[in-house]
């Protein structure tokens, strides 16, 4: 099963800072192993962020990011209490969606 | 005869094919496939249904000049156009071009930071689509010491 994600939120007056790191493995499909045979591709494909349940952002991802993606984007308009969930979806069908909170600065 | 290992293999690739073939709706989001395989950044900017892109200096795209690990490089990238929808990296000489494409609302910023995988020294492409169709692009060339594809 896979491992929760990482959100840290650094709120800059009505503007939020997020960071993710979210723990997948997001193998390229490029690699091979030890007998010679291609190890497929498994990695996340579609990511949904949510603020206060609205989803603000999805993103579509391909092999190319990397292992245990780490990503950053800015929310404007949030207030201490606001809540950020970030969904994902891998090529396997396999999901997770975790939440944060904005705090007070 | 087959044992467990090799018949859920055969499993996958069947399914991965008749997934490829169109043949089953793998899934039911529109992930845009065509695009994420396409081996250029033309191609996958065609594929997305994109204008061809102009040079902009309203969009940014940072990253390092060199990097020693191709299997993570971070970038961050942006623009101060109005009227983003879309915000697309891509790494012109990765085995596909099309990293991440994120589709974002007026209530985030079109600034993003990614860590991703390259495959060797290449150009790197940021483009922000606008609501509009017009496309636009910065570029930043970047030197891999190692390749973060395989081996």
């Amino acid at each position: 099963m896979s491992e929760p994600s990482r959100i840290r939120i650094v709120p800059a007056g009505s503007n939020a800072t997020v960071r993710v790191l979210m723990n997948h493995e997001m193998e390229s499909g490029q690699r091979k192993d030890s007998h010679g045979k291609v190890i497929p591709a498994w990695h996340i494909q579609d990511v949904t962020v949510l603020l206060n349940g609205k989803p603000v952002m999805t993103a579509e991802w391909g092999t190319a990011v990397a292992k245990n993606p780490f990503w950053q984007f800015v929310l404007k308009g949030t207030k201490a209490g606001d809540k950020v969930a970030i969904q994902w979806r891998d090529n396997r069908g396999d999901s997770r969606s975790d939440e944060a909170t904005v705090g007070s600065i | 005869m087959l044992n467990r290992r090799q018949t859920l293999q055969h499993s996958w690739a069947v399914a991965t094919l008749l997934a490829t073939a169109g043949v089953v709706p793998f899934k039911a989001m529109a992930y845009e496939k065509a695009a994420f395989e396409a081996k250029s950044v033309a191609a996958a900017l065609k594929a997305l249904g994109a204008s061809a892109p102009v040079a902009s200096t309203e969009v940014t795209i940072t990253g390092p000049e060199i990097a020693d690990n191709g299997a993570n490089v971070l970038f961050a990238f942006g623009t101060t156009l109005p009227n983003v929808k879309r915000l697309l990296l891509l790494v012109d000489k990765n085995p596909s071009a099309l990293v991440g494409s994120f589709s974002i609302n007026p209530a985030v910023e079109p600034q993003l930071s990614l860590r991703i995988k390259m495959s060797q020294s290449s150009d790197v492409y940021a483009v922000a689509l606008t609501n509009d169709g017009k496309a636009y692009f910065a570029k930043r060339d970047v030197k891999v010491t190692l390749g973060g594809c395989g081996e």
